[in-house]
């Protein structure tokens, strides 16, 4: 069984329509990239997962259930966590707020002490920031600070949207570094990304969504293989 | 001439620091509301007339049966935070949420709606003040210790005022400590920040909202028991000058800015009570005290003029 299914998901802003009948799978242990241009509906993608918006048609199955109705604040609960896009920090909480934050539904305040630990441990950056406003770190900062405060709640499956948007290239694959390392440690993610190149590297198995539909789909490397992806998102020739 | 205003001075700063704690109590309720919704909840100004008339009905009923004024009015504390944090919350559930339901974008939309529930408030407690008592104009039964007095140096000082000043200095420093040291605290802090990323957290953001409207409410109730108690005369219309001096006071600190509404509500009440003595000699009998309202507004004005943001506000970048 698959942790996540999408079923012919229509998901509308208004009169605009984003997702025009997307179906994918994401299994126990993966990492699945979700790529496209643009506009295409990556974010909208995930957001209907983590139920920010609702679809108007179309199954989300998590664990084998439908979810696609719960409401965003109840979806955390379960089990899935969602790093937005451009981070989303509170900018005038301190870093060690944003994560007690992300530890909202627990209520044994050792445990969010212990994961705060580890959001630690995975950045000592954060923790020399700890007392400072989410609004004064550095990019980077941030966006660590937003895949620590995710994992405060110890998602099963992350949710991750353009984590290298505005990074040095430095940041950038350290970032994918640690995406991996959670991975390995046991975490199922589903990555959207503009920067195609390096998400293909990292994930198992990718979807190429254009304006509201699902192209192509298969292993990362045969994607990465295929002349129209390279063509299209990869920079090539 | 001179030495004779220098002498009313620390009298006039000390009654200036009462009407400034009772605005910065009725400010925060503005303010907090306008810091999770960026609504100015007008209504807030029946929320702290509420706890005026709350705390003379407490006074009428409990003054002859129980002789210790303190006492009563601990109970009328309590009883006026909690009708009016209830009130609030009500007013919430019942008028704005259905309109943030709607996804309204309008903000004039719930703006009217809150002018609306003014009136509402305003002509409900008349008519049940009507029925209960057969009029509507209340007057406060204060008993001892409350009416006591004693000059220190030589400012006269009231029982009751120095009570005021305790209470509103304990509500603001647990309304600080509620804010920036609990989990609900922070809750609201987040939802005020990014409402969409706190249901990320796992927030509910009604849920924060409507205990916000409670704590905002209840302070509103507390200040409006501890101006009944102060000022004496009550009625259902008691609510709309303090009120709007209040939301002044919110603007003038910053509005969504809870330290700014503490400080705009006592720096309002310094310029309010020291325009009311000095402007008739200074004015050579021009204009009477009663141009201290006048002087309230006309610093709003000069300040939105000059200093958009308030005193302690930020200048804080559209939501996108
Ligand atoms: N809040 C919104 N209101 C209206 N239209 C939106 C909104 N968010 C996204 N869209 C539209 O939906 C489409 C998909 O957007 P999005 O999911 O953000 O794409 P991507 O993340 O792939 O860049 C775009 O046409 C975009 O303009
Ligand atoms: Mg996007």
């Amino acid at each position: 069984m698959s942790l996540l299914e999408l079923k012919n998901i229509h998901t509308y802003y208004g009169h605009i329509h984003a997702l025009k009948g997307i179906s994918l799978t994401v299994k126990e242990g993966e990492i699945v990239t979700l790529i496209g241009a643009n506009g295409a509906g990556k974010s909208t993608t995930l957001r209907t997962i983590s139920g920010m918006v609702k679809p108007r048609s179309g199954e989300v199955l998590y664990q084998g259930k439908p979810v696609q109705r719960v409401p965003a604040e109840q979806i955390v609960s379960m089990g899935i966590g969602h790093v937005p896009e451009g981070r989303r920090i509170f900018p005038r909480l301190t870093v060690e707020e944003n994560l007690e934050i992300g530890a909202y539904l627990l209520n044994d305040k050792k445990l969010v002490e212990e994961r705060k630990q580890i959001g630690f441990q995975l950045f000592p950056r954060l923790y020399e920031r700890r007392a400072q406003k989410g609004g004064t770190l550095s990019g980077g900062e941030q966006q660590m600070l937003a895949i620590a405060r995710a994992l405060m709640q110890d998602p099963k499956l992350l949710l991750m949207d353009e984590p290298s948007m505005g990074l040095a290239p430095v940041l950038v694959d350290f970032i994918f570094e640690t995406i991996q390392n959670l991975n390995r440690s046991g975490k199922t993610i589903l990555l959207v990304e503009q920067n195609a190149r390096i998400a293909l590297q990292i994930a198992h198995r990718g979807y190429v969504l254009q304006t509201g539909e699902l192209t192509l789909s298969g292993p990362a490397a045969d994607l990465a293989a295929k002349p129209e992806v390279q063509a299209a998102y990869l920079g090539g020739h | 001439m001179l030495e004779g205003l220098l002498a009313l001075l620390p009298q006039v700063i000390f009654d200036g620091l009462l009407l400034g704690f009772v605005y910065a109590m009725i400010a925060l309720g503005y303010t907090m509301v306008y810091g999770v919704l960026e609504l100015i909840n007008f209504a807030h100004s029946e929320i702290f007339m509420i706890g005026a008339v709350v705390g003379v009905e407490v006074f009428r009923y409990l003054a002859p049966v129980i002789p210790n004024g303190v006492v009563v009015l601990v109970l009328a504390l309590i009883l006026g935070a909690i009708i009016s944090g209830v009130m609030a919350m009500i007013v919430e559930r019942l008028a704005y949420r259905p309109l943030r339901a709607r996804g309204t974008t309008n903000r004039l939309v719930p703006l009217i709606t809150a002018i609306g529930v003014s009136f509402v408030l305003q002509d409900l407690v008349r008519l049940v003040e009507g029925i209960w008592h057969n009029e509507f104009k209340l007057q406060m039964r204060l008993i001892p210790p409350l009416d006591g007095n004693f000059t220190f140096l030589t400012v006269f000082i009231q029982y009751k005022a120095l009570i005021l000043i305790l209470v509103s200095l304990l509500m603001l420093v647990g309304l600080n400590y509620l804010v920036n040291r609990t989990k609900l605290g922070t809750a609201i802090r987040a939802v005020a920040q990014d409402m969409n990323t706190a249901r990320l957290m796992g927030i509910n953001p009604d849920v924060i909202i409507s205990r916000t409207f409670l704590i905002g409410g209840a302070l509103g109730g507390v200040a409006g028991v501890l101006f009944a108690v102060q000022y004496s005369t009550i009625d259902p219309y008691v609510g709309f000058l303090p009120g709007l001096k209040a939301f002044t006071a919110a603007v003038l600190g910053g509005i969504g800015n809870i330290t700014g509404a503490m400080v705009g509500g006592l720096v309002l009440g310094q310029m309010e009570t020291l325009a009311g003595t000095y402007l008739p000699t200074l004015t050579g009998g021009n204009f009477g005290t009663e141009y201290k309202d006048v002087i309230a507004f006309l610093i709003l004005i000069l300040l939105l003029l000059f200093r958009p943001q308030g005193l302690l506000g930020q200048v804080v970048k559209e939501k996108v």
